[in-house]
């Protein structure tokens, strides 16, 4: 029997982590729930009436952009996925030595600033650029030959800037998959198409899930690229978040929708944890249970 | 075969190592944007893609000059400092308590420290917003090292937990077997095996805080950080020294986890015990396991 002291020891070391996670984390959905239910303007001062009708008049006047939130992420995790798995599996099995420098090269763009990365798309975009030239040679660009301020410019930009959310979990599957069982495929004469589709993607699912959460999460919340990128037409449910709490203080509204897509989101990464446990975000499986 | 066909079987073969190196470049791009153009000597107001006017020192000999700019570095770098610090210490803290420690409710613990890795940001930003305006807490430094410390705990665990379940506890074990007391197997074994952990972790810490703009943009009142300052600017054109001097950044970045790396593979070879290959005889020293 261990005495209470040793027993309380994992709380000392966990308190001032989870105290803080909860004081500015958890109460703070809590405030942000209540300031949904208040009533009144800035001018007028705000109250609460536990006004309700708030969550579906917020959603309501927004059907566009949250339609367009689900849209363009949806289209930049495919596109991440599309570009990433074939990547991640040249890391994992063809880049012999330089293995770290890939996965180093992944990495880099978190070593400059994601919004000055962002604009750097902005140029590489603008209109008098070689890239948009090639484009517009290609007919790729729509009518007026533009290609900012256009949906197609905030999904790249959305696909650039999540891309190593998604190759990063792939990778560490990827890793992990045993070739034998590939090679063992083969040897039953599949074909190497076959031994994907039946033998390296299943096992590659997990991954995969976890790639796709880890990159649609975030994109549909981010606000940046649809503001740097786009133009009026192209805003997504977090610019109108951003505009509704810091441009014109309707924070009832404001905090409504927030309130819903943190809902949204929790209800997706509880229904995922549920069934694939922690270990896509705490990147390695959870020993406790087995611990001695 | 003809020479068509030849060209044809070598980008079949070699299709897979062409697709990746695409990817990368499309990683890499905008980091070698950001970076030529620091040497561009282009009007200010404007961005164009030519270096025709010139190559030029001036912006990396002017980097410093600009105070508004100066300001803003000096309070992102304060601020990732004093962020980096707590969310390290409590970070590490709750990691151990995870790894090496049983107690009810470690469930609980890792969900709240994963949701909010998976939490968009805008959300984050919102929900600490309506705590403040709730309290009516002035927003400035303070709420932004709040804010600041609250998203990194999450990733310091994760980063600290990932080194600690690889952590051959045979080590200390026969560091205690051989006499040392508590205080000097942490000193002499524990800390030096995990510091490469605690390093990459705060490493991290430091990126996402020097990094963050919307989280910030929410919590910052009129304090502004390094990248409010480049939001700022950006409406009106960004002068030429953020190119310079997020170049600089870049390198100092790349070298710090340069080093890292180097010592992580320092620390992995010391611990590449393997106490299952001679179960009984003597225990092996950490220099000497490499050789084995």
């Amino acid at each position: 029997m261990r005495s209470l002291k040793q027993r309380l020891v994992p709380f000392w070391l966990l308190g001032p982590g989870l105290l803080w996670l909860i004081f500015f984390f958890v109460v703070p959905m809590y405030f942000m729930g209540e300031l949904a239910l208040y009533s009144g303007s800035l001018r007028s001062g705000f109250e609460l009436t536990w006004a309700f009708e708030n969550f579906p008049n917020a959603l309501s006047g927004h059907e566009e952009q949250i339609l367009r939130s689900f849209f363009y992420a949806g289209t930049a995790t495919l596109l991440c996925l599309l570009i990433g798995y074939p990547l991640a599996y040249a890391i994992a099995f063809r880049a012999g030595r330089f293995k770290t420098l890939l996965l180093f090269a992944v990495i880099a763009p978190f070593f400059t600033t994601y919004l000055i990365r962002t604009i750097a798309w902005k140029t590489i975009l603008s209109d008098d650029s070689p890239v948009v030239s090639v484009l517009q040679t290609l007919s790729l660009t729509p009518g007026d030959g533009r290609v900012l301020a256009t949906s197609g410019a905030v999904i790249a930009g959305l696909t650039y800037n999540f891309l190593p959310f998604m190759i990063l979990p792939l990778y560490a599957n990827l890793e992990r998959l045993d070739l034998r069982l590939v090679e063992a495929a083969k040897d039953l004469y599949s074909s190497s198409r076959t031994a994907f589709l039946k033998v390296t993607l299943p096992l590659t699912m997990p991954g995969i899930v976890a790639g796709v959460l880890l990159t649609f999460i975030p994109a549909f919340g981010d606000y940046i690229n649809a503001e740097l990128l786009g133009g009026t037409g192209q805003a997504m449910i977090g610019n109108v978040i951003q505009s509704l709490y810091l441009n014109q203080r309707n924070y009832p509204e404001a905090a409504a929708l927030s309130f819903l897509m943190m809902a949204l989101i929790l209800v997706i990464v509880l229904v995922y944890i549920r069934f694939a446990g922690t270990e896509a975000f705490m990147g390695d499986e959870d020993d406790a249970e087995g611990a001695k | 075969m003809s020479a068509a066909a030849r060209a044809w079987a070598w980008l079949r073969h070699n299709a897979l190592p062409i697709y990746a190196g695409l990817a990368v470049a499309y990683m890499l791009i905008p980091i070698v944007v950001i970076a030529v153009f620091s040497f561009g000597d282009t009007p200010k107001d404007k961005l164009t893609f030519t270096l025709d006017d010139g190559f030029t020192w001036e912006y990396w000999r002017t980097m410093f000059d600009i105070p508004e700019l100066n300001d803003a570095l000096s309070t992102s770098l304060r601020l990732a400092f004093f962020s980096t610090l707590i969310s390290t210490a409590i970070g590490t803290a709750m990691a151990i308590a995870l790894v090496r420690h049983r107690f009810r409710g470690k469930r609980l613990a890792n969900l709240l420290i994963v949701i909010p890795m998976a939490t968009p940001e805008v959300v984050i930003g919102a929900s600490l917003l309506s705590m403040f305006i709730y309290y009516t807490f002035a927003l400035g430094f303070t709420t932004l090292l709040i804010a600041h410390v609250m998203f990194s705990i999450s990733f310091v665990v994760v980063v600290v937990r990932s080194r600690l379940i690889g952590f051959d506890r045979n080590l200390e074990e026969a560091a205690a077997d051989l006499g040392a007391s508590p205080l000097t197997t942490f000193r002499t074994v524990t800390l030096p095996l995990l510091a490469p952990g605690v390093i990459a972790a705060a490493l991290l810490a430091f990126a996402l805080s020097i990094d963050d703009f919307v989280i910030s943009n929410f919590n910052s009142g009129t304090t502004v950080t390094f990248p409010l300052y480049v939001y700022g600017v950006s409406l009106r054109g960004i002068p030429v020294q953020v190119n310079a001097l997020a170049t600089l950044l870049f390198l100092v970045a790349v070298i710090a986890v340069s080093l890292v790396l180097v010592q992580q593979r320092r620390a992995e070879r010391m611990a590449a015990v393997q106490p299952e290959a001679e179960p009984d005889g003597p225990i092996p020293l950490p220099g000497t396991a490499a050789t084995q």
